[in-house]
């Protein structure tokens, strides 16, 4: 089965400045993927270069096995792009704006997708108000409407939550999960690290136009194998063994908290070795390695010379 | 592989634009072309015979509905490029499938239409009250589509290379509004000296101009012959520097 995005060897240049050095990688039909990267990585270069609003510099891009340059018809009818800022038509109604963007696609008589795509959306009040009149979150969702329009294999969603309400950002993860079920390929760019460890099967990690890291969710953290073990003791002084005081990274008073290798020490063990030590538990908290810190040393940048 | 359907919905936003503003985009010139025909009719038109038979108001009729119709035309496609990219709303066409002859020609087909509108409410409106003959009026058709047409394509050029309302309005206010007004609008090139007849003779919205009044007339000061071969090349080279603009996504695809 050929990718559902295939990414080849893509440079990008904009006078001087190299934003993307030889990116390379696929999606796969029916994935959840997550593009990560700080500002200025090169994510949204390359979601634009996927779109075709953006031209390479060189190499190549396709989009269900269309190249969005040679075959940009077959490309872009296969793509749905939710741009990250709020953007719309002050002269239009969000009907008419559906209906606008269903023609652009050369589609007719699309008035039932619209109504559905409206429903579920929870904007069939809104169907027929002018989009200067919506807040922030109605906007939003017309934006994944106008992308779902044409009911592309592959959606784009660069930076769907960026400043929106919990509740709203919910109710996109949800949609974005149900449009996943139904054989979507997503596509997601996000600055929330736990939004991408919650929804994506595989994460590319984009830095300074390059790619560092491209691994399932799962490889992704364990790549972080230490993870932090708070205790909460009855009294102040203990004395712990040796090999576990080294271990220690905090103690106050007391609060213990140790950082340990999981591939390597065994949470039990510990307890019972604070225990003979005579340390009395009183709680206890285990912090797992997230993507956060996986991120953090993939993309921390070494300081100048 | 073409996509009709999505340049026809182009060009219906492109109309339905600007007919949602309809004081702004029709009305308002209609009303300014009545106050130039008071002015400029009323207090020079028992001095001004340029025309054997023809008084100056109703010389002035055809020339006012041409500066109209290539003003408005030139209005629409380069005002509508500027609001959607200055609004960012122009990523919904650059992301649909659709080729850079399907974006020309929805966009200058919609300025036409405005162009063209404006002219007929003008003629209609002056109809009643002059007697304004139409010798030639597939001449008249001709010069309105192919003047509109230029505009049109005019209007996207300077849309795509403005990033600013404000370079829009320098492009408005030092090109077109002086290349209109000195097109023989209100005047015959002959009634000029001989260094501004040679000069207005480079200036292709006088051709457009003088072959659309010969449409009505019967008189001109070029043979209109020359003038409808001079604004068809002035259209070909228009629209190949726009498609060509187009094609390189040149500040539209980055």
């Amino acid at each position: 089965m050929s990718a559902a995005v295939s990414i080849r060897n893509i440079h990008k240049q904009y006078g001087s400045l190299q934003a993307l050095k030889g990116i390379e990688f696929d999606i796969q039909p029916g994935e959840f993927f997550g593009l990560l990267g700080p500002n200025g990585a090169g994510k949204s270069t390359l979601i634009n270069i996927m779109a075709g609003l953006v031209r390479a510099s060189s190499g190549s891009l396709s989009v269900m096995g269309h190249d969005v340059v040679g075959g940009y018809r077959q490309a872009r009818q296969s793509l749905g792009v939710v741009p990250q800022e709020l953007v719309y038509d002050p002269f239009f109604s969000v009907r008419e704006l559906l209906r606008l963007q269903s023609g652009y696609f050369g589609l007719r008589n699309n008035d039932d997708w619209i109504d559905e795509l409206l429903e579920t959306l929870n904007l069939t009040d809104k169907a027929d108000a002018n989009m200067q009149d919506l807040s922030g979150g109605m906007k939003r969702r017309v934006l994944i409407a106008q992308a779902m329009v044409h009911k592309p294999p592959v959606l784009v969603l660069d930076e769907p939550t960026a400043g929106v309400d919990v509740e709203l950002r919910q109710h996109l993860w949800e949609f974005a999960c149900r449009l996943h079920q139904q054989g979507h390929t997503i596509v997601l760019t996000t600055h929330y690290l736990e939004e991408a460890e919650a929804l994506c099967d595989r994460i590319a990690i984009v830095n300074n136009g390059e790619l560092v890291a491209l691994d399932s969710k799962q490889a992704l953290l364990a790549r972080c194998a230490e993870r932090q073990l708070t205790l909460t003791l009855a009294d102040t002084n203990i004395r712990l063994p040796a090999g576990l005081q080294e271990k220690v990274i905090e103690h106050d008073s007391n609060r213990l908290v140790l950082r340990l290798d999981k591939n390597v020490m065994n949470i039990g063990e510990i307890l019972a070795a604070v225990q003979a030590s005579g340390g009395q538990l009183v709680d206890l908290h285990i912090e797992e390695p997230g993507l956060e810190e996986v991120f953090m040393a993939l993309t921390r940048r070494e300081p100048r010379a | 592989m073409s996509n009709w359907h999505g340049m026809y919905t182009l060009f219906a936003k492109e109309v339905m634009r600007f007919l949602k503003v309809t004081i702004q985009t029709i009305l308002t010139p209609v009303v300014t072309t009545l106050l130039y025909l008071m002015v400029f009719g009323q207090a020079l038109e028992e001095h001004v015979q340029i025309f054997t038979g023809v008084n100056y108001l109703n010389f002035l009729i055809p020339g006012l509905m041409m500066m109209n119709i290539i003003q408005n035309a030139f209005a629409n496609s380069s005002s509508s490029l500027i609001q959607s990219k200055m609004n960012g709303n122009i990523i919904f066409v650059m992301l649909a499938p659709l080729s850079v002859w399907e974006f020309f020609i929805a966009f200058t087909a919609a300025a036409c239409l405005r162009g063209l509108m404006v002219g007929v409410v003008v003629f209609l409106v002056v109809w009643p009250f002059l007697e304004i003959p139409l010798q030639h009026p597939w001449l008249v058709v001709a010069f309105a589509l192919l003047g509109s047409a230029s505009l049109g394509a005019m209007g996207i050029i300077a849309g795509v290379l403005s990033e600013k309302f404000d370079q829009l309005a320098a492009f408005q206010n030092f090109v077109i509004l002086p290349l209109s007004f000195l097109s023989g609008v209100f005047y015959s090139l002959n009634s000029l000296p001989e260094l501004w007849q040679g000069i207005s003779r480079f200036n292709p919205f006088f051709y457009m101009v003088d072959g659309f009044r010969y449409g009505f007339f019967a008189h001109s000061d070029v043979d209109p012959m020359i003038s409808l071969a001079i604004c068809t090349v002035f259209l070909l080279v228009l629209s190949l520097i726009t498609l060509g603009l187009l094609h390189k996504g040149y500040k539209l695809r980055h």
